[in-house]
């Protein structure tokens, strides 16, 4: 009888891996050296324009450069790596009320799409989460290539912080920090990372 | 270039920004102390764009104050005060002046360092003077500290000697910088 009930989820799994075995041979997955990944933001406190980065993010992609739209994504951010130049304002954001660190270590973006815009750019569509919230984001992004092979990917988009809880209780007051924040980013992908 | 024939007071101009600039720093001096023992938090943020746009306040009414103070003659000490008095006077509010211009633009410097534009009111974005930079920042935010505490000092000197003025010598030094005041002769 158990056996019998292991039937459908051993089918699914086993379509599961099947599909990202397909997934695996239409673009290879590879991964983006730490220092060649930068990610910043900005966000306004008191109207002023604060930006920051992070220091630690990993990211994988799949790029082929005559065929764009068939790229993929995922980066993993360690949130505890944030730099804001201020170690106490690096102290209150790993905090509950911000990014509580302890419990949700990363940020991730999948992309979902690629499609391509005028002008050589492209829209990359995915979702991110942040502290367990996921919402879909879009970034209009450049593709260029850069010495030796490399391809320098750079885009930036914008969030709403309190979509994702990023900043609760007191901080919840976006006339002193704001709840926008753009995200500024920008990958330097290894002459392999393609088909 | 004097302005007054009867030199025995200060002009309106020089009274009114004496008086603003006083209010303005015993605020912002006040603010500021607070202000740096408060943990991280919006209030902080707030109180502190606050004492920087004060601050710029103060540092634009104490440029003009410095130019009038340049281009009208003060009304001269009588001869009553002994010639060193007169001298430490000099040297005092030679002293005074200057630190109400470059306390603020410590705290405009160590802005910049910090990496934090000034934006007054939130609105105008002041150039940053320097580029940012974690160490420089530090050692203005001590400097910016230090030079605070030689203003409380150098300001509770002339309070003093305005109060010795008027209350022990019992002259014309105090009224002719306030507003209301009539003269005693």
């Amino acid at each position: 009888m158990p056996m019998k009930n292991l039937r459908l989820p051993t089918a699914l799994l086993a379509l599961t891996v099947t599909s990202w075995a397909i997934a695996e041979i239409q673009i290879a997955m590879q991964p983006v050296p730490q220092d060649k990944i930068d990610i910043r933001f900005v966000s306004k406190q008191m109207n002023v324009p604060v930006e920051g980065k992070f220091r630690k993010a990993k990211a994988n992609v799949a790029f082929d450069p005559a065929k764009v739209e068939g790229s993929k994504a995922q980066l993993e951010i360690d949130l505890a790596s944030i730099d804001l130049g201020l170690p106490e304002a690096e102290t209150e954001v790993k905090r509950p009320a911000w990014f509580d660190t302890a419990k949700y270590p990363t940020a991730t973006f999948v992309s979902s799409s690629v499609k391509p815009l005028a002008g050589g750019k492209y829209e990359v569509n995915g979702k991110l989460t942040i502290k367990g919230i996921t919402h879909d984001v879009t970034a209009p992004v450049t593709v260029s290539p850069g010495p030796g092979g490399t391809n320098n990917i750079a885009g930036a988009f914008a969030i709403k912080r309190l979509d994702y809880k990023i900043g609760e209780g007191t901080w919840s007051d976006t006339d002193t920090v704001a709840n926008e924040v753009e995200i500024k980013f920008k990958l330097s992908l290894p002459p392999g990372a393609k088909k | 270039m004097t302005s007054q024939t009867n030199n025995t007071r200060y002009t309106s101009t020089a009274i009114s920004l004496h008086w603003l600039i006083a209010i303005a720093i015993f605020a912002n001096l006040t603010l500021g102390f607070y202000v740096s023992d408060l943990p991280f938090s919006p209030q902080r943020i707030r109180l502190i764009s606050y004492h920087k746009w004060m601050g710029v306040t103060i540092f634009l009414f104490a440029v003009i104050r410095v130019f009038w103070r340049l281009t009208h003659k003060p009304p001269s000490l009588p001869d009553t005060i002994p010639r060193w008095q007169q001298m430490a006077s000099a040297a005092a509010h030679g002293f005074l002046y200057l630190l109400l211009v470059i306390v603020p633009l410590s705290g405009w410097l160590y802005s910049s360092a910090a990496g934090v534009p000034v934006m007054y009111f939130g609105i105008i974005r002041l150039p940053d003077l320097i580029g940012a930079d974690k160490t420089l920042a530090d050692n203005l935010k001590e400097l910016h500290e230090l030079l605070n505490f030689m203003l409380i000092a150098v300001v509770i000197l002339h309070v003093l000697a305005a109060l010795k003025h008027h209350f022990v010598d019992r002259d014309e030094i105090l009224s002719r910088m306030l507003p209301f005041l009539k003269s005693r002769s």
